[in-house]
Order: C-alpha cells, then structure tokens, then sequence
C-alpha cells in the first residue's frame, strides 16, 4: 500500500517536472525571451531535453543495479515516452520552424547530411518502441520484447553522435553527454559481465567438444 | 517596396534620453548586484562587460545596403561567434568587458617598405569614416544586416605601402588570455588569424569597421578595430586585429587549421558549394522571429556584379 503510494507520488512528480522544459520555451516564447535565433533556440532545446531524457531512462537499471532501488523501473516508461514527446517536437520543430514543411529540402536534407540521417535514424527506431511500451504489448512479444528494447543503446548513441557532429568544432558539450551514456552502458556491462561471457565463451561445451 | 512606417519625429525618443534611462536602470541594477556580491563575498566582474556606449562623432552615410532592414542592434551585439570570450553565443557580450581597446597599437610587418606601428587614434584619423550597410553571412547558416561604421581597407593598404612581392595580406587578433579568456581552451589555435589576396583587400567593398550603428564598436563585435568583407563568410572578418602582415604566401588561417576539408582560404558565400555538414543554400535572417522563412542564400551574399569578376575561371569548389 505505501509502496503504491509512493509509486504514485515519484510518477506525478517525475510527469509534472518533465514537463517544465516545454513550459519554460512557451514562457520564453511568450515574453520575447528566445534570443536573437529563436528558432535555433527551440530546436536545440528541445534536442537538449530529448537527450536529458533519454539518459535520464537509461539510468534506471544502473541505479537498480548499484543501489537496488528497484521501484523506479515502474517510472521507466514514462521516462522513455517523454524522450518520445521531445523527440517528436524537436523534430516538429526543425520540419516545422526551420524548413517550413518543406518535404524536398527535409528528405534532401537528411539523406546528405551525416549528422541530420543519425539524428533521424534515431528517431525512426524510437518509434516501434513508443508503439510497443503497453502492457498489452509486452505481454504479447515477451522474449521478443526485451530483444526489441535494446535498441534503445543504439538510439542513445545515434543521439549523442547526431549531437557531436552538428557542433562546429567546440565539442566539450556532446562530450559530457557521451561521457555520461558511457558510464551507464559500462555499469551495465560491468554487472552483467558474468552472463555476457557465458553467450561468448562456455567453458563446459568447450571441454565437451574437445 | 519596402515599408517605412511614418512616425512623427516628436515621437521619436532621442537616444541621448533614452541612453539615460537605461543608464540609470543599469546603474541602480548594478548597486544592488554589487550590494549583494559584497554582502555574499563574491566577487563580480559584470560591471566591467558592460562599456559605455560612445557615438562616433564624424562618419559619412553612404548608399550601400540602404534598401535593406537593418538587424536589431541588440541582437547585433548579444548573438555572436568570438571565440576568445567562449564558443556560445552569448558569452562574447557577456565576457568581453575584460578586453582593454585603450590604448592600442597596430603593427603592420612582412613585405612593406618599413615596419611600422599604428595607434588606434591615429586609424580613427587615417581616412574618412563612413557609414556602410552590408548583409554579413555566418557559415553557420544564419544572417545579419549590419550598419559597419569603418573605412576601405585599401586606404591603410596605401598607407602601409607594400612591397611588389606583397600578394596576401595577413590579419592577427590580440593574442591575452587575461583580456581574452577563452584563448585558454584549446579549441582554436591561437591568435587568431586570417587572410585576404592582395586583390581582395584592396576592393572597395573590403573595409575595416571601427564602429556600427554610429557607435564606437561594442568589444563583443570586435573592438577596437575589425575587419568586414561582406561577400565572405562572417568568420573571415577578423576582430581585435593588433597585426596586418603582407606576405607572397598565402596564410594559413586558424579555420583552415582547425578543419582544412571544411573551411577554405576563400570561403566565398556559395549557396552552391555546401559545407560537408550541412547545407549553404539558404540562410536564417536573424531579428525575423520564431514564425519567418529561410532565405535563398545569394552567390557572394549577393555581392556578385562587384567582385565576381574577381573569381572568374576559378573552380569554387576547389578553391572554396
């Protein structure tokens, strides 16, 4: 009972404070406070908030797996489909704001440039993940699930190249990103190391082999 | 064509009063901040970013640029590239307050008659200083209409007398990491340098700017002393130049260092010839708002009918 509650309570907060980045452009757009480049302001923002999100799920297991705090895997979902929102509305944004639903320039766009078909590669992925985050749908694919979500490691450094390559030389903020997914990718790695061997190297069919 | 709303010129607040309600804001804003930083201990260096705002006393308007809708002089001077003060965008109006333009002397070297030194003053007194309004294009895809304040480069060119064997002329910023303190990281290499071909910088449209909007140049914009070259992207217009070299080899600038396949010796505006990461074809004008189109780029920022003759037979995606 008090665990529901508390449940409950983190997912009101951790919805309400997601939000605060989006309510913080429109109060910014609002009283003329978007800059001299408003567009790019928006653009990257939403960028910004997209990986802040993403990291910000991915964190989970490392904390569960540190400190065995294993309740926020409940939050989990919520976290991943606010990644889906602000990916959604950065891209709205630049498709949007920036060229005008301009299809031509958008497809031309993101088939010549590295850093823009990365940054979509990565949205295209998102997409069966949002699709399948129901209960209904875990149910259904099961194993296949779990072998569908991981695409979220390939999402998250699609995300942070996207990120490195669009900067024009001065990379010291892609890199805390990628510091940071690097460090929850190797704790996951580090904690799971005994079962990632056992899928390379067993010992046992070795021996029985020889 | 263009609109130009009619307003009485009583209503007009002059700038005199107007300059004296914000220095007053300021003033009263900055006695609490200091008030707080001194109750808090800290100290804040704020103050010093924000120079006064000095009108140039003599310039002559000219007819360049006069069709065009000038960029609001804030966003001029709060929405800029200057490394030295940090890579975002902001921090040059934020931190150039530590950049001393007083005095200031420029050297000019290499393949001239005699070296020789220039104050700032006597750059102010090198030529008459007019008023030129010029589209300035950055790389990065965005777009300005700048009222420069400057002379033609060609006029100090003459004055520094080169040698025959002169064929670049070089360009070097004020190499401090106490008045520049973003020359402490390591993501350009330092000081700052750029070049012209002697052809380029003697062209009528080549200027060295000393100040904008009828003012002395905002340190976030260069100051003392830049250089504008309206048909080339932003980057090449060097500021806080303490050194002009005229050299037979082509300098190698700190662009063409820190990327040679992204960043050429000419970086003409080329809607035609992309940057390997993104597109050159069109531009964002800057001041248009959150809801306004990107603009067609033009060939040489629409500069072609003056210096195209300059590049003809050249191959610009070789030499981009």
């Amino acid at each position: 009972m008090q665990r529901n509650n508390l449940i409950i309570n983190a997912k009101i907060a951790f919805f309400v404070i997601a939000l605060l980045p989006l309510a913080r452009l429109v109060w910014l757009g609002l009283t003329d406070g978007l800059g001299a480049n408003p567009v790019e302001f928006v653009i990257r923002s939403l960028g910004t908030w997209t990986l802040v999100c993403l990291l910000v799920t991915l964190s989970v297991t490392p904390i569960r797996l540190i400190f065995g705090i294993n309740w926020l895997v409940q939050l989990r979902r919520m976290m991943g489909l606010f990644t889906f929102f602000y990916v959604c509305l950065h891209l709205l944004a630049y498709a949007g704001l920036d060229q005008w639903f301009d299809w031509q320039a958008i497809v031309h766009d993101i088939a010549k440039h590295p850093y823009v078909l990365v940054g979509f590669s990565a949205f295209v992925l998102m997409i069966p993940l949002a699709v399948t985050s129901n209960q209904a749908m875990i149910r259904r694919l099961r194993q296949r699930w779990k072998m569908l979500h991981r695409l979220v490691y390939l999402i998250a450094i699609l995300g942070v190249t996207h990120y490195w390559w669009l900067v024009k030389k001065d990379v010291s903020e892609p890199f805390i990103y990628a510091v940071v997914l690097f460090i929850l990718l190797a704790v996951r790695v580090y904690y799971k190391r005994p079962r990632l061997l056992g899928t390379f190297w067993r010992p046992d069919k070795a021996a029985t082999g020889a | 064509m263009k609109h130009v709303p009619i307003i009485p010129a009583s209503e007009i607040t002059p700038r005199e009063i107007y300059q004296g309600r914000r220095e007053f804001i300021k003033v009263a804003g900055l006695g609490a901040i200091a008030g707080a930083a001194m109750l808090s201990g800290m100290s804040f260096d704020a103050a010093a970013a924000q120079s006064p705002r000095r009108k140039i006393g003599k310039f002559v308007k000219t007819p360049y640029g006069s069709d065009e809708k000038l960029t609001p002089y804030e966003d001029i001077t709060t929405y800029n590239n200057f490394y030295e003060f940090g890579t975002n965008k902001s921090d040059p109006s934020q931190y150039a307050g530590s950049l001393v333009t007083r005095p200031w002397t420029v050297n000019i070297e290499g393949e001239v008659k005699r070296p020789k030194s220039i104050a700032i003053d006597d750059i102010f007194k090198l030529a008459p200083l007019e008023e030129r309004i010029y589209r300035m294009r950055c790389v990065e895809g965005w777009s300005m209409v700048i009222p420069w304040v400057g002379f033609p480069l060609a006029d100090l060119i003459k004055w520094a007398e080169p040698t025959g064997n002169a064929k670049y002329i070089e360009f070097i910023t004020l190499d401090n990491q106490q008045m520049m303190p973003g020359q402490r990281s390591g993501v350009l290499d330092w000081p700052y340098n750029e070049g012209l071909r002697l052809d380029e910088a003697m062209h009528p449209l080549t200027i060295l700017a000393v100040g904008l909007y009828g003012e002395v140049l905002p340190n976030q914009n260069g100051a003392p002393l830049r250089l504008v070259v309206p048909w080339k992207y932003g980057f090449k217009g060097i500021k806080s130049i303490v050194k002009i070299r005229f050299t037979e080899k082509m300098p190698v600038s700190s662009w063409m260092k820190a990327g040679p396949s992204e960043y050429g010796f000419y970086s003409n505006v080329n809607p035609n010839v992309d940057h390997p990461r993104w597109s050159q074809a069109t531009e964002r004008r800057i001041g248009e708002g959150l809801f306004a189109r990107r603009r067609k780029t033009l060939m040489f920022n629409g500069y072609a009918e003056q210096v195209g003759q300059m590049y003809a037979g050249m191959d610009l995606k070789k030499y981009f």
